[in-house]
């Protein structure tokens, strides 16, 4: 009795699915001649969603999903409207090439955009490069300019780190102190910190004492401290990861209410953390780097509080449903603002599909001024077709009463420096 | 800053890193020597007991003090009692067989760690430490909670030999470990001791947690790193004997501290795994195990 049941309700369950399946056959083949006057924009996004970018991966998403909300009320790109496609990459090198290839083969997607980890950076361009898709990039490492990558891959939507550090440290020896120490992290993101920080201070006079390399699973900072000669009068700190709060507040506790060094940090130490949380109280009077203000400057462009609203973020840079939530705001502008240079670039090219797509990268390749709007809410920007490298103003905030007060802005000419590549000689 | 500073401050370091390590292992040594399971999952029940602590000391009014304490109560008997949950439910289910409880294990590990990241969030949060003392020395300063936390681990080491030793639970745990047949045998309900202890062990990383997160964050990776150098503790010292676990994390933090601020945190790194293979290569029951 129940054996037949069974057997009568199986054949009956798979019906039922090859009707639904027939069904969405047709509907699709319905549809079809409707969308092809407007077949979507698929640009695929490789998200640091799980693993160490997950704090930088959420905003990231928040950010390129609010610039495509409005690229698609404004019409889209040349009459397309734009989807997304995420895939999260763990953070993991490995898996993002694999991502890359995802996105490109099984999606479908016109091109790659959005990481930020640099050794994902480095893991993916190359497969990229062998599946000749664009791959834009917004992680600020200076491997694009650098010349290590390849013609397919470009930074068009945040400044690097060489250019962000030779624009500072004029001001960081005109104000703070020449004799610095250095901490960062033990991987190429640190050393690229190491090696033009080190080079950038001594063009204007200063020297750095002692430069401490970190191991990036470190979880106790104290033991490094006694390395930091007594003569130091700047500590330069740039920590990516959990431990950053850790490191503060063991700084704090090292140094007491004695005489101590005056601090200049990277913000990426501090993304997506309060800077008035408990613990953190020694960062008072220090200043850091940012390359977008995370609390609205009183100077503020006319188009911030457009983009922080449709991002969802507040004055002081946390999520405007949850003030506890911060966003990682020096960084995130960078996916906006690559989603509206594609925009530019595809409107510029005529690209159809990705048989263009040579043809985009050239387009790309020849834009150069990016000037200030809602597009480019971090500031004007002007891109170097040839290292394939955008260059922005950058800012040096002061924490006062727990919060991050602008006081500083460079201008874009400071953060320049020779050209180390010219890509558009290599093939595609 | 002079040697003699400087040497204190390494012990001082190494100190706190052996404490740390003592907590974090000594749970992962209870269950094997118990259950023989190898608990992969061991880092993300120290991970949730941070999480938890965290959740705790932010719903506790007044000073900070208030919330630690009821995390400290709060987070073991809600990781212990999901411990529970994991071993009647999956373990037991396994029959405890070595490799698919290895595996169920990790799996239990990816679960807690997504469900983390989904439900916490991907930042790294602090819990304000019970109190604020610091201690300033001629030469530096230095946390008075991480030296509190030294001892505290010894007390919960204390805690756990004299359950083991003094207690009918213990009594009933040994003679598990022995030979789980015949304790059958004589009427101990195996499944009830195997479920404790699984319990107990993920409670000992749970009390662990609330001890390190005033030091360092939570964070829903946290549990990794711990987890290598527990299994690395419990290796040297012998799987399942509590004196080795602590004589190994004393030998390992000590050497760690010392050894990364004299010269650097790798070489510390390689020296320990190095410890390691040489325990498995010329007395793999551990310097303390008893031969399987």
């Amino acid at each position: 009795m129940i054996t037949t049941k069974k057997t009568g309700l199986a054949p009956s369950r798979r019906s039922v699915l090859m009707g639904a399946g027939a069904c969405l056959l047709a509907g699709a083949g319905l549809i079809r001649p409707v969308w092809a006057q407007a077949a979507p924009l698929k640009l695929g996004f490789q998200l640091h969603a799980t693993g160490i970018g997950a704090g930088y991966g959420r905003w990231y998403q928040r950010t390129a999903d609010a610039a495509v909300k409005l690229i698609n009320e404004g019409g889209g790109i040349a009459g397309r409207p734009v989807e997304l496609v995420y895939e999260d990459d763990g953070t993991d090198p490995k898996r993002g090439a694999e991502v890359v290839d995802k996105l490109v083969s099984q999606h479908g997607c016109d091109l790659v955009l959005g990481t930020l980890f640099s050794h994902v950076v480095m893991g993916s361009a190359p497969r990229a490069g062998e599946l000749k898709v664009p791959y834009l990039v917004c992680s600020e490492g200076y491997h694009v300019a650098s010349g290590a990558l390849n013609r397919w891959t470009l930074q068009p939507g945040i400044t690097d780190v060489r250019s962000q550090i030779s624009s500072m440290a004029p001001w960081v020896a005109g104000n703070i102190g020449k004799k610095v120490t250095m901490v960062y992290p033990d991987y190429a993101f640190g050393y690229d910190h190491r090696d033009f920080f080190t080079a950038a201070i001594q063009a204007q006079g200063g020297e750095v004492l002692a430069q401490i390399a970190i191991p990036p699973t470190e979880t106790s900072f104290t033991r490094y401290f006694p390395q930091i000669p007594p003569e130091t009068e700047v500590i330069y700190h740039v920590m990516v990861g959990p431990g950053v709060l850790t490191f503060v507040k063991e700084l704090g506790e090292f140094y007491g209410t004695g005489a101590k060094p005056q601090l200049f940090g990277f913000i990426d130490s501090l993304e997506a953390v309060d800077t008035a949380t408990p613990g953190l109280e020694f960062l008072e009077g220090s200043h850091f780097w940012e390359a977008h203000p995370r609390v609205k400057p009183a100077d503020a462009g006319e188009h911030e509080a457009a983009y922080r609203a449709a991002v969802g973020v507040d004055d002081n840079g946390a999520s405007t449903g949850d003030a506890a939530d911060v966003a990682t705001y020096s960084h995130m502008f960078s996916t906006w603002e690559t989603l509206f240079f594609i925009k530019q670039a595809i409107e510029a090219a005529g690209y159809t599909g990705p048989a263009d797509r040579q043809k985009l990268v050239e387009a790309m390749e020849a834009i150069s001024d990016l000037p200030y709007g809602i597009e480019r809410p971090q500031g004007a920007k002007t891109f170097n077709g040839k290292t394939h490298q955008a260059f922005g103003v950058q800012n040096i905030s002061k924490i006062e009463g727990g919060k991050l007060v602008k006081v500083h802005t460079t201008t874009i000419e400071e953060g320049l420096y020779p050209d180390a590549v010219d890509y558009t000689t290599m093939a595609f | 800053m002079g040697f003699g500073p400087f040497l204190l401050l390494a012990v001082m370091e190494g100190l706190v890193s052996a404490a740390v390590l003592a907590l974090t292992a000594v749970g992962l040594s209870l269950v094997f020597g118990v259950m023989r399971v190898v608990n992969v999952a061991h880092g993300a029940f120290f991970m949730l007991g941070a999480v938890v602590a965290w959740f705790v000391a932010g719903h506790v009014a007044g000073p900070p003090v208030w919330g630690w304490l009821a995390a400290l109560v709060v987070a073991p008997l809600v990781v212990g009692a999901l411990a529970a949950l994991v071993d009647i439910s999956v373990l037991k289910r396994l029959n405890y067989e070595p490799e698919a409880v290895i595996v169920a294990t990790i799996g239990v590990l990816y679960i807690l760690e997504q469900a983390a990241l989904m439900s916490f969030g991907p930042d790294a949060r602090p819990v304000a430490a019970p109190f604020t003392l610091r201690l300033q020395l001629p030469w530096f300063g230095y946390s008075g909670y991480k030296l509190f936390v030294v001892v505290a681990a010894a007390a919960v080491l204390a805690g756990v030999w004299l359950l083991m030793a003094r207690t009918r639970f213990g009594l009933l745990m040994r003679a598990t470990q022995v030979d789980r047949n015949t304790a059958r045998a004589f009427g101990i309900n195996v499944d009830r001791v195997y479920a404790g202890t699984f319990a107990l062990g993920a409670a000992l990383a749970a009390v662990a947690a609330v001890l390190v997160v005033p030091i360092s964050q939570v964070h829903y990776l946290m549990g990794a790193d711990p987890l290598l150098l527990a299994f690395i503790t419990v290796i040297i010292g012998g799987l399942g004997s509590l004196r080795g676990t602590l004589v190994a994390a004393l030998v390992i933090g000590l050497s760690d501290g010392v050894i990364s601020m004299f010269w650097s945190p790798t070489l510390s790194k390689i020296i320990a795994t190095l410890l390691v293979a040489l325990v498995l290569v010329f007395r793999p029951q551990g310097l303390f195990g008893a031969k399987a």
